[in-house]
């Protein structure tokens, strides 16, 4: 394998993960996110423990003006070009919190979607005339269905999914793979520490499934799988049933 | 969250946090509500060490990133909750291997450290101290102090076998050594009698790099102590067979055996234990073969999990040390105690100890070290371990903290002569007792709440 893929968010559960799935396969890493000192840390762990060439870069989704030259600097480096590129970066806002605060809700929605959107335009744009590589963003099942309890949360994924699928579409001529990977619970820090969450799966688990995914071209993943029929009986439920349930 | 031990024995309630990023760490130390708090590395101790009943339990398994390796010198710098076994899948196929390692590997670096961890190269090379460089730590005021023979050197040393009652490692450097091979020279010899056995340790352990005995605990009268000593040098490219000359240094494949559940308790019947002894005793073979480390370093380390095999109720390890002087006439009485005795053990492990170092909690004595396995079957194991607690005491020997769970504040203070010098140094970087822990607590190295 070759290729650099480029990871947005990778001082998230998942990202870090993912950074070491990619390294044990050979690959380089670009490591992008805020916490310089931790990307730092990720990237030095992924040479020294896979001996593969990795470095960090420094990525603010809420820094709009910056997108542009972030892709830029983000495929410079390594000689043989960005193969991918997979967004994590995410904000699972308290949800009573994003109901009361419009600043809380907008910077959600700033983070999960108009950031997701505005790097891969940037990404498509320079991508334009190439062949082959893949586009992908870490979405979540509770954009299938909106539930008291996340949908704040759950539409700025929904968004994405839209967005992702019709990108998908413009993308396919190109041969470039767009993923839209839809994880259920995870057990990561923004998980920790609620009760009784069933099903939780580690960031591992997740990396291992959107890495297959990626690579066998899939246009929606869920991860562990089950998720997958779990949504379409919730997604099924008829609104008069739905408004009864507590889920 | 309820957490127990290596050997599920006790099983406390605790306040556990997860901090990704050091400055979250810091956050928890400085403004958790709990008012103590400990380290967690893999949770391999087996008592209460990493354990804080109704109190706060940091887990340091988000911080397992290598830092650097330089291969020039043979330094490496990592987390403090990487793995030993994730060191060595790191740098055995690049030839080094580590200097100092005790008999699991699925050991955090940060508990190697805090229970200054020795390996069958005790009598040669010391604890894991002597392969440390350094290492950061944030301590109960919130300062991050780097600690080395250098800097800050009583907090260095109160740190190796401080039982995370210093602070949180954050990180470390250590050194690892070159080898020829990713095998050893192990020379096996099988002797009759605790004497024989005692006698060989003590005089030609020295010509061994490594030395370790399994002893039957079970056998008694003229039998009483016999032994299977296997003891090793690291080996040439010259002494491998052929076959593997190729790749000398060849990670291990080994199946990864798991206990898939709770078993009842298999491990814990006397008659199996009997009969595995006795299959050891008659089934060694003397003379030399060539191992791979994985297997004469880390033989438990292949099934994952064994803990399993002794049920719901945990195991007991334990583990003493008897002064040189002290050393027959002590293993004696310890044997005659435990093979009379209807707590089965199951395998025990004998091997000599060179000379303590300089670390107030630190367990090895120049001697002889014996570590035994008890299921827990409730109060006569209990018993037991308090009659042995008393005999060594009595031979000036000491029990290893980070197998304990039922030693005394009384015993204790008698067998750590430098619990004084030792709180003397947590009270200067520590006044306010941040850190504290189930095993602080039941030895009275903190007061009781």
């Amino acid at each position: 394998m070759s290729g650099v893929v480029v990871i947005v968010g990778a001082t998230s559960g998942v990202g870090r993960a993912l950074a070491r799935v990619y390294a044990a396969e050979g690959r380089a890493l670009v490591l992008a996110g805020r916490d310089r000192d931790s990307l730092d840390r990720i990237a030095a762990d992924c040479r020294v423990r896979f001996a593969v060439p990795a470095r960090s870069e420094r990525f603010d989704a809420l820094d709009f003006a910056d997108h542009a030259a972030f892709v830029e600097r983000a495929s410079k480096g390594f000689g043989n070009g960005v193969d991918g590129m997979i967004l994590c970066q995410g904000e699972m806002p308290d949800e009573a919190d994003a109901r009361r605060d419009p600043h809380v809700l907008r910077r959600s929605i700033d983070v999960n979607y108009a950031a997701t959107v505005s790097v891969l335009e940037r990404a498509a744009d320079q991508w334009a005339g190439r062949t082959g590589g893949f586009l992908c963003a870490i979405t979540s099942v509770a954009g299938d269905r909106g539930r008291p309890r996340n949908h704040l949360y759950g539409s700025t994924k929904a968004a994405v999914s839209t967005y992702l699928g019709g990108l998908r579409v413009r993308m396919a001529r190109q041969g470039i793979a767009v993923v839209d990977v839809r994880p259920g619970i995870i057990d990561t820090s923004l998980t920790w520490g609620l009760p009784d969450l069933p099903l939780r799966a580690s960031p591992d688990r997740i990396a291992r499934d959107v890495m297959r995914g990626i690579s066998r071209d899939r246009a929606v993943v869920y991860t562990p799988w089950f998720w997958r029929y779990v949504m379409m009986i919730i997604r099924w439920i008829p609104d008069r049933i739905f408004k009864r349930l507590d889920l | 969250m309820r957490l127990s031990g290596w050997g599920r024995h006790p099983a406390q309630d605790c306040l556990v946090y997860r901090p990704e990023r050091e400055a979250e760490l810091a956050e928890i130390v400085a403004r958790a509500p709990t008012p103590t708090l400990v380290s967690r590395g893999m949770g391999r101790s087996y008592g209460d060490a990493a354990l804080n009943e109704r109190e706060g339990v940091i887990l340091h398994q988000r911080f397992d990133r290598f830092l650097d390796f330089d291969e020039p010198t043979g330094v490496l710098s990592c987390e403090s909750a990487v793995t030993l076994s994730e060191i060595i899948d790191v740098v055995l196929p690049r030839g080094f291997f580590l200097p100092i390692t005790p008999g699991t590997k699925f050991i955090s670096v940060g508990g190697a450290i805090a229970a200054d961890v020795h390996g069958k190269n005790h009598h040669r090379d010391g604890t894991i101290s002597s392969q440390l460089i350094d290492f950061r730590l944030l301590t109960g005021t919130g300062h991050i102090l780097t600690c080395s023979r250098q800097q800050n050197p009583d907090l260095f040393w109160a740190t190796l076998g401080g039982m995370g009652l210093t602070g949180a490692i954050l990180d470390a450097r250590l050194r690892v050594r070159p080898v020829a091979t990713s095998y050893v020279k192990q020379s096996t010899l099988g002797c009759p009698d605790l004497d024989t056995a005692l006698e060989r340790i003590l005089t030609d352990d020295r010509d061994y790099e490594y030395a370790v005995g399994w002893i039957d605990c079970l056998s008694r009268g003229r039998a009483l102590g016999r032994s299977v000593l296997l003891r090793a040098n690291p080996a040439a490219r010259d002494d491998l067979p052929s076959a593997l000359r190729e790749a000398p240094h060849a990670p291990h494949r080994a199946l990864p055996l798991r206990v898939p559940f709770e078993l009842p308790a298999i491990a814990s019947h006397s008659v199996n234990m009997r009969l595995l002894n006795q299959v050891l005793w008659l089934g060694h073979r003397n003379g030399e073969r060539i191992a791979h480390v994985q297997s004469y370093f880390y033989p438990l380390d292949t099934v994952q999990n064994w803990n399993r095999a002794f049920g719901r109720r945990g195991v007991l390890q334990y583990q003493c040390v008897l002064p040189l002087a002290n050393c027959r006439e002590g293993m004696i009485e310890l044997l005659e105690r435990i093979s009379s005795s209807r707590c089965a053990s199951s395998l025990a492990v004998l091997k000599s100890t060179g000379p303590a170092n300089q670390s107030p909690l630190s367990f090895p004595i120049e001697g002889a070290s014996l570590a035994v396995d008890f299921p827990n079957r409730g109060p006569e194991v209990f018993a037991l371990l308090a009659d042995l607690d008393r005999i060594v005491v009595a031979r000036g020997g000491r029990v290893y903290l980070a197998k304990d769970s039922c030693l005394s504040t009384e015993h204790f203070r008698e067998m750590y002569v430098g619990l004084a010098r030792f709180r003397e140094i947590k009270s200067k970087y520590d006044p306010d007792g941040r850190f504290a822990s189930s095993l602080a607590r039941r030895l009275g190295i903190v007061e009781a709440a």
